[in-house]
């Protein structure tokens, strides 16, 4: 166990700053066109060159990038250049709003693909799970962006229910979060159906769950203490993995319900080329996202007890 | 004893492709679900080759008194605008069609250079192993954690249209659309082939330990004839059905890049585009809002209900 986190921790360090090292080559280069960014189109060359200076973007990179790596691991994220201010400070908000949608989404998506899964694979083949894995199928094929139309078109323009903007305004509300939730759910709830279903297929026809069958055991004993155990360790791991994508993947929901969240930072900081917000962003990502992995086998070791006991 | 050997004429025939073609299609019309999914995928393809030939309007021509019309609306010369226009008072179901020829051009040829250096990458690392695999590996891995959106930007930012490649490229002659196509394809490779890699590689560490391997390697053949010729063609069968999937998302990604105004260059009638340009009207938009959605729904679910189907299948035999 301690090996295979000291390995993953190594490999998560060495991604991490070949990220970064790539994302400060990749936003290099256009430094006046930065600070014409910040300053307004109107501002003199001087006055930019002034800025340039004056923020220390004229150091040579590798000056800055080790400055920045050292800042990152002592808690100095550096100034990002779009809002003049800490780069933590500014995050920290965002990184909270998605964290929120996150873990709704996460929830929901849970309780619905296990519950389904569940059903469709208690009886492989039969009509009931035919029902669920078609529609599992035709809800993964709405991209987020088409089913918020859809939902928006609803719920906002004809039966005028919620509001179709999620920027929290007025302060925090559950009715602003309804809609990216359920377009973020219809997305991703069936794939984890379909693995559930698929895992709970495999068991109930595994040897011990006939032999319980055999012995008279009623269905539902058998299905809720003995198949469902085992059924749910492969689903729920890889639903661990999905952390990843509700923090760095939502970017088109964020954006489409003007969502302040991780997402739409990370995104709005790449268009303007705030190098110091994209690099931070992105080694959150990877941080959550080796984290998940991480999460995720030890969970499967630890759920399974014929690795637990072995 | 004697040896009996069955005569030449008595081996079981290898039935010519077109045939064994056929036999699958076959096997599709069992279930109703994937023939759906033919039928749609199929209508899609349909409408993007015969886009001319259809008594469409053009699908850039704008007409100012004819904004944000609802569907099965009149134009001033007595023809019926079947689903509206938008913002421009472009008409959008021959915006829609000749949208879906953009659409399945740039998503099918970057699905086919994604997956050209995906399965490269990966019979490379399955079959060399050692470095080749640690280093193949350790590249997929680090293109893999980069979040997808911020690939897409420093791909963009970089040899976008706007970059000094992009404008080395487009002072080439070549059109804007063009240019932007061929960052897409980029951009998409960067995200997909590693994932093609991964799958590729796993089956490759599988078919190599087999026998007719083995026997190629004793006849001398070289690495590249039995990465090319042995390993890619045998590991084909689970790869159909995940291009079928993975042509899906990436016709998801074009329509997202498109719906950031990321995609192809504006005049174009991409549907990703042609929601996020009528977004701020509104309850007004909304008309010109759920068409390009369903299209893109309908042909994502197409492919997924066929892709689907294909599994179902080749699990069957």
């Amino acid at each position: 166990m301690l090996l295979l986190a000291g390995r993953r921790l190594a490999s998560m360090l060495l991604i991490m700053i070949v990220i970064s090292i790539l994302l400060f080559l990749a936003f290099e280069g256009d430094k006046l066109a930065l600070a014409g960014r910040v300053l307004g189109q109107y501002t003199t060359l001087e006055g930019k060159l002034h800025w340039i200076e004056e923020n220390g973007y004229n150091r040579p990179l590798v000056v800055r990038y080790i400055s920045w790596l050292y800042g990152f691991f002592t808690g100095d994220w550096k100034i990002s250049a779009q809002y003049n201010r800490p780069v933590l400070e500014f995050l920290a908000p965002r990184l909270a709003n998605t964290a929120i949608l996150g873990l709704c989404v996460f929830i929901i998506t849970a309780v619905i693909s296990l519950i389904l899964g569940v059903l469709a694979g208690i009886n492989e083949g039969g009509l009931r799970d035919r029902v669920i894995s078609v529609i599992s199928v035709i809800t993964t094929s709405f991209p987020e962006f088409a089913s918020g139309t859809f939902l928006v078109a609803i719920f906002v323009f004809w039966l005028d229910w919620l509001p179709g903007s999620s920027s929290f305004t007025n302060g925090f509300s559950v009715k602003e979060l309804v809609l990216p939730v359920a377009v973020l759910v219809i997305f991703n709830f069936g794939y984890y159906t379909r693995m559930t279903r698929a895992s709970m297929a495999e068991v109930m026809t595994s040897q011990y769950v006939r032999t319980a069958i055999l012995k008279g055991l009623p269905p539902r004993s058998v299905v809720v203490k003995h198949a469902l155990r085992n059924a749910l360790i492969a689903p729920f791991t890889v639903m661990i993995l999905q952390l990843n994508y509700l923090l760095s993947g939502i970017v088109v929901t964020e954006v489409f319900f003007a969502y302040d969240g991780f997402a739409k930072a990370m995104y709005d900081a790449a268009l303007f080329g705030d190098t110091y917000v994209v690099s931070a962003c992105a080694m959150v990502a990877v941080f959550v996202a080796v984290l998940s992995q991480f999460i995720s086998d030890v969970g499967y070791t630890y759920l399974n007890p014929r690795i637990r006991f072995a | 004893m004697t040896v009996t050997s069955v005569p030449a004429t008595e081996m079981p025939k290898r039935r010519p492709r077109f045939l064994r073609i056929l036999k699958s299609i076959a096997l599709l019309r069992e279930s109703y679900v994937g023939m759906f999914g033919a039928v749609l995928v199929l209508f899609w393809l349909v409408m993007a080759v015969g886009a001319d030939l259809f008594p469409l309007r053009d699908p850039l021509a704008q007409s100012a008194p004819d904004l944000l019309k609802p569907a099965l609306s009149l134009a001033p010369d007595g023809t019926t605008y079947w689903l509206g226009t938008d913002d421009k008072g472009r008409d959008i179901l021959s915006r829609l069609i000749f949208g879906s020829r953009l659409v399945l051009f740039w998503s099918v040829l970057a699905t086919v250079v994604a997956y050209a250096v995906g399965m490269l990458l990966g019979v490379m690392a399955g079959y060399r192993g050692g470095w080749w695999d640690e280093v193949i590996s350790f590249i997929g891995n680090v293109f893999l954690s980069f979040p997808p959106m911020v690939l897409f930007l420093v791909i963009l930012t970089n040899f976008g249209p706007t970059s000094s490649m992009g404008q080395y490229i487009g002072s080439l002659g070549v059109g804007s659309t063009v240019v932007s196509g061929v960052i897409i394809i980029v951009a998409i490779t960067f995200g997909t082939a590693p994932q093609v890699a991964r799958i590729v590689r796993g089956l490759v560490l599988d078919l190599k330990t087999r026998d007719y391997i083995a026997a190629a390697e004793v006849r001398g053949e070289s690495p590249l004839y039995i990465m090319l010729v042995e390993l890619l063609p045998n590991a084909r069968g689970p790869l159909i059905v995940d291009a079928c999937l993975r042509l899906g998302y990436v016709i998801i990604a074009i329509a997202v890049l498109g719906f950031l105004s990321l995609g192809l260059p504006p005049p174009e009638p991409d549907w990703g585009k042609m929601i996020a340009e009528v977004r701020g009207f509104g309850a007004m938009g909304s008309n010109a809002m759920i068409w390009p959605a369903m299209a893109i729904s309908s042909l994502v679910l197409g492919l997924n209900l066929l892709a689907d189907a294909l599994r179902e299948i080749s699990l069957r035999d």
